[in-house]
């Protein structure tokens, strides 16, 4: 037998541990919420928001203050400058707002205000980027809309291959799709749309009893808020690359929370133990192995993007980092357990109870 | 050996050969070499944030080319009632693109409906109102089925203009595609200039030929008392010092003649070294110049380009043979941009730009160095990490990696696809899928060992039951890709297609390939020794 990092006997009571788990994920999410509450919701980069960035690189080191001061005169409206990448790259981003100029008119207004006041310092300019309001309204629809499917196909597909229930996770998307539909005809706000779909995506699930596919999306907004909200609490941009990382993430996680319940699947059918809990505590410990080595050979890959990356990519694996991290986290201790808590249980008897039969579970009695 | 290797081992090799066939030409030193000679023709094409270039998506104002349409369409209601003698008065098109005249007796509104029902079946009459006891306002409207005709023609004829334009301004492989809702896409890689590209592509290039109303004021004109079927224009006259400023001019709303007949346009210098461009026409376009010079022999002609007026020459004789020419205070540069636009034909509508995403070349040849460099020293800790952890099991799923990035490279030249910056992302993170499986597939078979099975009927169970798992996971993670395909733009769209790519290859590498090489090991294993993973 090679290495090994966690021992083959390792019985470890994740599920107990489920409330400690629930306190840490929602106490997350709220400061989240609470931080882009503060702020007024996210922060968009230019995709999103609309705008010009200029970066410029120097040749030599330049101080930020004398640029800031100098890019002042220039009159553009909400410009902020501010570092980008190492401080040895010597290279800073510019933003303005310019709803009235046109990029190369920005371009010109920066290049003579530079050439006059850094006439030592050799400076180009690496990129500019102009989105204009338009197509960063459609971009932020376009990014919401993505997400939104990701999550809803995700829940089908789960729904259909864990508990054979294609037909009515068919008929869970036809009800959102027209749910959706007769909202979109009173043209309710894109962003609110989608928070109701979510809404009527989990409530289906639990109507319907499809206990993996609510577990499983239930750990992906989990995921999603919990990332969004820390880019919130550090000021972090959203842009296409990361709303890209966001997808990323959601793939990862349900990667990691469908290997967790594949394995509570296959041991509820051999029976390997009487109780639900035990059953889902066992799954993830036999996992675990697997799951400590994916994610971290996965994290060291990510990490060294970030840290070696360069300043285009470093929020993209910023991103990336904070996903795999809450996602393995995630497949653990959220959706498993949801698992559990939403199984019907017979009521004040005790988890040992608990309908076993997975997929066809009884309607609960009283 | 067992039997089915005998066939699984060649595919393998068919596969691994072909894939190298298209991986491979995407170094510049196999390129070169008389291999490339038996190699598909295809390479790996890098995403503009890569090679530095010019990303824009245009912004057509279609309403523009509608209401230009609509006013032709009032002019030629107007000649044909006339012909029918009846009398129409200032068609005009309104604020909300809609053609709008007088009818000035009442009791030719019957035939006037005929007329229009006959010979414009694309214009429907919205209203006909009472002005006064004689005279009817109408207002007429395109249909929306004709909307859609002109809105498609001007897309198609703004996207062909645009090429025309980029052709004669020399870019290697440029990317011009119709976007949804009256949008133009333009990829113009590693181009130094962007600025000047910018100018030619933007430039509508509506060429029209004006009479100037010789009685009107100017100064009166600026003040708002502009006499009626005349217009108020500017034009750029450089002072003595050399500053420049805009003075007015009166125009004749009127449009003698326009552009469209121009068949060739050229840089040229007059006897003070002055650069002109000089024009060609048609004969149908000679014929109308020829007219309208002739007609209007002392008067001042105004060249009106995109509702700028370049010069206001006399006209001194009837000018015949159909050339002309544009003068005005240019430089070399701007005369060459202008006659290059005037040659590839005039936009049909103005552009605006609504994004413009510019890299310069030499960031996209740093992102790219860092890119690729941190991937590898990711790929390296893994390698090592995968050989301590698994032993000679880690090391075939080092070698199914290696296979895997290949597959990937190949498939992206194969179909043609870009790499983009979060593309390399999307490699680095389907490294961590493929070892995923892997890692799966190993944890699985140590399972099995460890509940007493022969490492034979480990190997086997380890891949059957973790196979499933395999798919449910890789399964979701394309959707997310596919998703991600549909609803993203460029370098998104990049990423989606390389994790895709990556996660198939990836199911080829980890569930086949390296079973085949387990399968391999086990057999040749002797008997009775021990069986590390």
């Amino acid at each position: 037998m090679g290495f090994q990092i966690i021992k083959p006997d390792t019985d470890y009571d994740f599920i107990g541990k489920r409330k400690y788990a629930y306190i840490i994920s929602i106490s997350l999410i709220l400061i989240g919420l609470l931080s882009l509450g503060l702020k007024g919701g996210p922060k968009f980069g230019i995709d999103f928001a609309g705008g010009v960035i200029i970066q410029v690189k120097f040749e030599r080191e330049v101080e930020l203050p004398d640029l800031s001061s100098s890019l002042d005169e220039t009159g553009l409206p909400a410009l902020v400058v501010q570092r980008f990448g190492d401080r040895a790259d010597h290279e800073f981003l510019l933003r303005t707002s310019a709803e009235d100029l046109t990029p190369s008119q920005v371009r010109e207004t920066v290049e003579n205000n530079l050439s006059q006041h850094f006439q030592d310092d050799h400076y180009t300019i690496q990129r500019l980027e102009m989105v204009g309001p338009r197509v960063g309204a459609d971009l932020r629809e376009n990014a919401l809309e993505a997400l939104f499917f990701a999550v809803l196909f995700i829940a089908i597909y789960i729904s259909g291959r864990f508990e054979h229930k294609w037909f009515i996770s068919a008929f869970m998307a036809a009800g959102l799709a027209g749910g959706v539909y007769i909202l979109k005809l009173i043209s309710i706000p894109l962003a609110l749309l989608i928070f109701a779909a979510m809404v009527i995506t989990i409530i289906l699930s639990w109507y319907l009893r499809l206990n993996f596919a609510l577990g499983a999306v239930l750990a992906l907004i989990h995921d999603i808020l919990i990332t969004v909200g820390i880019f919130s609490l550090l000021n972090k941009e959203f842009d296409l690359s990361i709303v890209a990382a966001l997808l990323t993430i959601i793939g990862y996680s349900l990667n990691d929370t469908i290997i967790v319940f594949d394995r509570i699947r296959e041991n509820l059918r051999n029976k390997i133990s009487s109780s639900l809990s035990k059953t889902i505590n066992i799954s993830i410990n036999q996992t675990l192995g697997r799951t400590i080595v994916t994610s971290g050979t996965t994290l060291a890959v990510v990490l060294c993007l970030l840290f070696l990356g360069g300043g285009i990519i470093h929020d993209f694996a910023f991103a990336l980092t904070v996903g795999i991290i809450v996602g393995t986290y995630s497949s653990i201790f959220v959706a498993s357990p949801i698992l559990l808590s939403f199984r019907p249980v017979v009521e004040e008897e005790g988890e040992e109870q608990e309908v076993l039969s997975p997929g066809r579970s009884k309607p609960k009695t009283a | 050996m067992k039997g089915n290797l005998r066939w699984k081992i060649p595919v393998i090799l068919m596969v691994l050969i072909t894939s190298l066939l298209y991986f491979l030409p995407s170094f510049s030193g196999v390129r070169d070499s008389s291999l490339a000679k038996i190699m598909p023709d295809k390479q790996v094409s890098l995403g503009l944030d890569l090679r530095g270039g010019i990303h824009l998506t245009l912004g057509v104002e279609v309403e523009r080319a509608m209401e230009r349409s609509l006013a032709q369409m009032g002019q030629d209601i107007r000649d044909q009632a006339r012909q029918h003698n009846i009398l129409i008065l200032r068609p005009g098109v309104t604020d909300d693109t809609r053609l709008e005249f007088v009818l000035v007796q009442r009791d030719q509104q019957r035939e006037l409906d005929r007329l229009i029902d006959r010979e414009y079946s694309n214009l429907r009459v919205v209203s006909r109102t009472a002005e006064d006891e004689q005279r009817t306002r109408y207002i007429l409207d395109f249909t929306s089925e004709y909307k859609e005709v002109i809105r498609d023609m001007t897309m198609d004829q703004a996207v062909k203009t645009i090429r025309n334009r980029i052709d004669q301004f020399g870019v290697a492989e440029p990317d011009i595609r119709r976007q949804q809702e009256d949008r133009i896409q333009v990829q113009l890689p590693g181009l130094d200039d962007p600025q000047r590209a910018i100018a030619i592509i933007g430039q509508t290039a509506h060429l029209e030929f004006k009479l100037v109303d010789e009685d009107a004021d100017p100064q009166r004109a600026e003040q708002g008392i502009v006499p009626p079927g005349s217009r108020l224009y500017y034009q750029q006259v450089t002072l003595a010092d050399g500053t420049t400023v805009d003075e007015p001019v009166v125009l004749r709303a009127e449009t003698v003649m326009t552009g469209e007949y121009i068949t060739n346009a050229h840089t040229a210098f007059d006897q003070y070294n002055q650069p002109y461009v000089a024009i060609a026409f048609d004969n149908r376009g000679s014929r109308i110049f020829e007219r309208v010079t002739g007609e209007n022999v002392r008067k001042r002609l105004a060249i009106v380009l995109d509702g700028n007026v370049y010069s206001t020459p006399v006209i001194q004789e009837r000018i015949s043979g159909g050339r002309a020419s544009i003068t005005g205070r240019f430089t070399v540069d701007e005369a060459h941009d202008l006659a290059v636009v005037l040659r590839a034909g005039s936009l049909p509508a103005p552009v605006f730009v609504m994004e413009e995403r510019t890299v310069g070349p030499s960031l996209g040849q740093e992102s790219i160095e860092r890119g690729v460099r941190s991937a590898m020293i990711g790929g390296a800790l893994v390698i090592i990490f995968m050989i301590f952890y698994f032993g000679f099991a880690g090391l075939i799923a080092d070698i199914v990696l290696a296979f895997n990035v290949i597959l990937i490279m190949a498939g992206l030249a194969g179909f043609g696809a870009t790499l983009t910056l979060p593309g390399i992302a999307g490699i680095i993170l389907t490294i961590g899928i493929a070892v995923d499986a892997n890692v799966l597939i190993f944890e699985r078979i140590r399972e099995e060992l460890r509940r007493g099975l022969s490492p034979r009927a480990a190997v086997e169970e380890g891949y059957n039951r973790a196979t499933l798992t395999i798919l449910d996971a890789n399964v979701t993670t394309i959707i997310a890709a596919v998703i991600l395909y549909q609803f993203g733009t460029g370098p998104i769209r990049g990423f989606a297609v390389t994790l895709t790519l990556g996660v198939l290859a990836s199911m080829f590498t980890a569930i086949f390939v390296s079973r085949v090489l387990f399968d391999i090991w086990v057999s040749r294993r002797k008997p009775g020794t021990a069986f590390n993973i």
